[in-house]
């Protein structure tokens, strides 16, 4: 199970939860597991979110999730 | 020569020529309105008058019987049943059932000329019904605001906010109010920052072309070929692959031009005209009302801080309009303003909120400017309270390698530090001040971005090298392209020529945007090198009869790698590719993918002012940018990004700004109004190029062009207090707001 | 609306094109003549871009209608280089980075090549001032000035 971290607005969705652990190993297996747990997280994780694996944003849905790694959730980045 | 802890380079860090200079110092380089067709005719778009209007009628009769008309198009004209962003696209493209925003298109012509285009836009006929309007972000969230959309809310927003509050955002950590017990003095402001356009000298221009096969060409000024390509393929309703997007030279774009607008209606018009080629080329005030600025934005700050200058808790409240669509830059604002600093708690939140204005577009680091506007403005205010010297402020609470950033996961390697010890280094911070001067900092931040990225690059039979890139350059990216290929491929820089090219020609590539290209594309291109020289190393290794792997590739050539590999003399990259043909075919290296390892980059700006107390008007007497750039690989187009962002910004912060009436007319659409600032506005723009180099990237890049639009706005702010102690919360600050700021701080 | 027949001199050569009495000297440089390296960025005489001499003078030829251009002698960007020698100018604003999207840049050689004929010392104030007209959006001015006073230095003989 790894704790994903989530951003305090999305814990409408989440029963107030902040902190949700989810089986995957794979950042697309996270968001997939967020939605499962939680459908109402759905169209948000669908509209488009970075999953930040430690200090990066994981580029992939199969970038790794290694062991021990920290989780956050946070919203599609883009540029100018 | 460039050099690092670990590397030395031959080319990476040097300035050649750009490979484009000389087509564009001669007038040659082609851009969105130089091309022309066989057959071309010339398209106008017909925009509605009014803030907010339900479209009760158009009656194109009289248009389509003026000489030389080929084709009208309306709503009618487009396909239905599009949702998402592809419905706000379209909706954009042209309007439906209402026009939300003064300039909003309601219809297009095309005709053989454009004086008889012009003229058949004026004979085309709208009824309006008007309805009631509103432009300010703070009106648009009342509750008696006019609703814009009704359900355009997406569910992050909380029952019971007004419709026009279409996205809600709120992060935190830590324990904010014990932040504020803790702390020595808490302060708290409004701040309000105004809409500003990208700016571009380039008016939008197109030149689209599309059979009733559904196949079609378009040459067009855009950031992103294959973002134009999907997005007119939607509106439209074609296939993608079926529309081949060709860049032309681009006229500046800072992300209003990642995005379309009236590109579809060249495609439409073309379909509609028997697929006669259809040139569309905007007005300036077309490109004022009608494409994307950026947002503006009312936000809430209290910071709280001990009289040692450590910060103890952060508080903002974010209120963004992005006119009448979703996607007001809040969420990014709300990252970015707290990012240069450790903060034990920060609660955030943010409102994106329709207002009857053109659907903002992504500006130099979206949302960044105004978040630190307000912080920046803020923490400078409270270090006066204090007595502390502000770079000693940011010193102490600066964010280093390993630690949490305010939006939550820890940062990776990073050069704040870096770029607060040169900044504090520099001669221009000791300059005496005379009366009426003043001295601002300020900070900034951006993420920088990775993105879809496909390039390609090929040998030549000489041994020169060719790359093929999907990102338009806009600064110099050719240069600095050509110049890691080069140093890669152990050839002269000159022997390296790239390419943009069209979407028939590579996978799907993001645009330039988010500082990428250099970052992304080049990486890309020392990948495809790599690939290139791994295969002439095999060539090699056959010839001599040895191993691949006892091969190794040094200055460009292919060389034994140690005395047991045998004995033979480099093999140089024009010996091999002269001979490729025989030897197994063509050489060349692709390389797709998402490029991790995006380095973020800070930067430091100070700025020395001088008020005129009688006008209040604002003249910058110098100005300072420090900015990590991970590695510099032409520094002079590095420098280039920090002086350009840094003269947007003093733009914002000083004379730009967007302009309604009552009436919700957009009252300065032309450059004589909208002011942006001109040569003799500006002193010299002192740089600083800070090299911690990113270890995501094969040379160190992290992205240039993004950061240095962000601190001017409070810097200037701050070096006016310094100057005059009045503090302006709003922006622009032009000489009446100065003046009055001036006059209420002496009133006291 | 009948086209006029306008003859007048480019660069030195000879034209002749039929304008729409509406249309500027910058269209009629674009859509009849072909020379495109003069740019509209406004069509309010605001931005420069479309910068051209006039019988010497310097005007933005999106403020003069293309019959005005009769009998008279224009100058544009395509003119500037002598054959394959670069104007110092053009030389120099390859060489000190003046130019990022380079949209602005025929029109600021243009204006910049006026300057340097009627005044070849000028300072930097001067440079600023004179350059007012024809706006940036992507360097801040810092290199194009730092390009035209090299250029004038050169022009004047002087080792840089």
């Amino acid at each position: 199970m790894v704790a994903v971290h989530l951003w305090s607005s999305l814990t409408r969705f989440t029963d107030g939860k902040r902190v949700v652990e989810v089986p995957g190993v794979t950042a697309g297996e996270l968001l997939s597991g967020l939605k499962a747990a939680y459908p109402g997280l759905g169209p948000v994780l669908d509209g488009g979110v970075s999953v930040v694996i430690d200090d990066a944003i994981a580029p992939s849905l199969h970038t790794p999730v290694p062991d021990g790694a920290e989780v956050y959730l946070m919203q599609r980045l883009k540029g100018g | 020569m460039a050099k690092d802890e670990y590397r030395e380079f031959r080319l990476v860090g040097t300035r050649p020529d750009r490979p484009d200079g000389l087509d564009k110092v001669t007038g040659r380089a082609r851009y969105g309105a130089d091309m022309t067709a066989p057959g071309m005719l010339w398209g106008a778009v017909v925009r509605s008058p009014h803030a907010h209007a339900r479209i009760v009628k158009i009656d194109t009769s009289k248009a389509e019987a003026l000489e030389g008309v080929k084709a009208v198009v309306t709503r009618a004209d487009l396909p239905t049943g599009l949702t998402g962003e592809d419905w706000d696209l379209q909706e954009n493209t042209l309007a439906g059932e209402r026009a939300l925003y003064d300039g909003h298109a309601v219809a297009a012509v095309a005709a053989t000329s454009a004086l008889i285009a012009q003229e058949a836009a004026r004979l085309v006929e709208v009824d309006y019904e008007v309805l009631p309007h509103v432009t300010d972000v703070d009106a648009a969230m009342a509750p008696d605001a006019p609703v814009i959309r009704e359900g355009a809310a997406d569910p992050t927003v909380p029952e019971g906010m007004h419709p026009n509050v279409v996205k809600y955002f709120a992060f935190d950590h830590g324990d904010v109010e014990a932040g504020f017990a803790q702390a020595d003095l808490v302060m708290e402001r409004t701040y309000k920052t105004e809409a500003t356009h990208q700016g571009y000298i380039e008016p939008h221009a197109c030149l689209g072309q599309l059979g009733s096969d559904g196949k079609g060409e378009m040459w067009v000024c855009t950031q992103g070929q294959w973002f134009i390509r999907r997005m007119c393929a939607a509106v439209v309703g074609i296939e993608a692959a079926q529309l081949r997007v060709t860049p032309s030279e681009i006229g500046g774009g800072f992300g209003g031009k990642t995005t379309i607008f009236m590109e579809p209606l060249s495609l439409a018009l073309s379909r509609k005209a028997g697929g006669r080629p259809v040139k569309i080329v905007m007005s300036r005030s077309e490109v004022l009302r009608a494409t994307g600025p950026t947002a503006s934005a009312s936000m809430d700050v209290k910071i709280g801080m001990k009289k040692d200058g450590t910060i103890t808790a952060g508080k903002a409240t974010f209120r963004m309009q992005g006119g009448a669509f979703p996607g007001a830059p809040v969420d990014m604002a709300l990252y970015c303003a707290f990012a240069p600093y450790k903060m034990p708690a920060v609660e955030c939140e943010g409102f994106d909120v329709l207002a009857n204005r053109p659907k903002c577009a992504a500006y130099r680091a979206p949302g960044s400017p105004m978040g630190a506007f307000a912080v920046e403005s803020l923490l400078d205010e409270m270090c006066r309270k204090l007595g502390i010297d502000p770079m000693d402020m940011r010193m102490k609470n600066a964010v280093r390698e390993g630690d949490r950033a305010a939006y939550g996961p820890k940062f990776g390697s990073i050069g704040l530090v870096e770029v607060l010890e040169a900044t504090r280094a520099h001669p221009n911070l000791s300059i005496p001040l005379g009366l009426n001067q003043g001295r601002g900092i300020a900070s900034g931040y951006w993420f920088n971005h990775g993105g879809e990225t496909s390039v390609s690059m090929a040998i030549s039979e000489d041994g020169t090298a060719q790359v093929s890139v999907g990102t338009p350059d806009i600064g110099g990216s050719r240069a600095s392209i050509a110049l890691m290929t080069a140093e890669t491929l152990g050839i002269p820089y000159e022997d390296v020529r790239v390419n943009v090219v069209e979407t028939g020609a590579l996978g799907v590539n993001e645009p330039t945007h988010g500082s990428r290209a250099t970052f992304a594309s080049g990486k890309a291109a020392v990948e495809a090198a790599q690939h290139a020289i791994k295969e002439m190393c095999r060539r090699a290794a056959a010839e001599w009869g040895i191993e691949p792997e006892a091969v190794e590739w040094v200055d460009g050539a292919a060389q034994p790698a140690g005395p047991n590999a045998g004995k033979f003399p480099p093999m140089t990259i024009a010996e091999i590719a002269g001979k490729m043909g025989s030897t197994g075919g063509p050489i060349s290296g692709h390389h797709e993918s998402v490029p991790g390892g995006v380095g973020e980059s800070f930067g430091c700006h100070v700025v020395d002012v001088e008020v005129d107390p009688e006008t209040g008007g604002v003249k910058i007497l110098r100005y300072l940018v420090v900015q990590d750039a991970g590695r510099a690989i032409h520094p002079s187009y590095v420098e280039g990004q920090y002086q350009g962002g840094a003269a947007q910004g003093i733009g914002w912060a000083l004379n730009e700004g967007y302009i309604y009436g009552e009436d919700g007319r957009l009252q300065n659409p032309v450059f004589l109004d909208y002011r942006v600032p001109v040569a003799s506005d500006l002193p010299m723009i002192d740089t600083v190029i800070v090299e911690v180099p990113n270890p995501g990237h094969p040379y160190g890049v992290r992205g240039v062009g993004e950061t240095g639009i962000t601190p001017p706005l409070p810097a200037i702010a701050n070096a006016i207090q310094a100057a005059t102690g009045a503090r302006l919360t709003e922006l622009p600050m032009n000489p009446p707001r100065v003046l009055a700021a001036i006059k209420a701080a002496k009133a006291g | 609306m009948s086209k006029i027949h306008v003859t007048t001199k480019v660069n030195g050569d000879p034209v002749e094109f039929l304008a729409d009495p509406r249309e500027t000297l910058l269209d009629c440089l674009r859509d009849r003549l072909g020379l495109t390296g003069s740019k509209e960025g406004c069509g309010t005489g605001d931005c420069g871009a479309c910068s051209v001499i006039l019988d010497g003078r310097l005007v933005c030829s999106c403020l003069v209608l293309g019959v005005e251009a009769q009998g008279k002698a224009v100058e544009t960007i395509e003119g500037m280089a002598q054959g394959e020698d670069l104007h110092p100018l053009q030389r120099k604003f390859i060489e000190h980075a003046a130019l990022q999207c380079g949209f602005c840049t025929p029109g600021i050689l243009v204006a910049a090549k006026a300057l340097l004929e009627t005044n070849p010392d000028p300072t930097e104030t001067e440079v600023r001032y004179w350059l007012a007209g024809n706006l940036c959006r992507c360097t801040g001015y810092d290199k194009i000035i730092r390009a035209v006073m090299d250029a004038a230095a050169e022009l004047r003989g002087e080792a840089a």
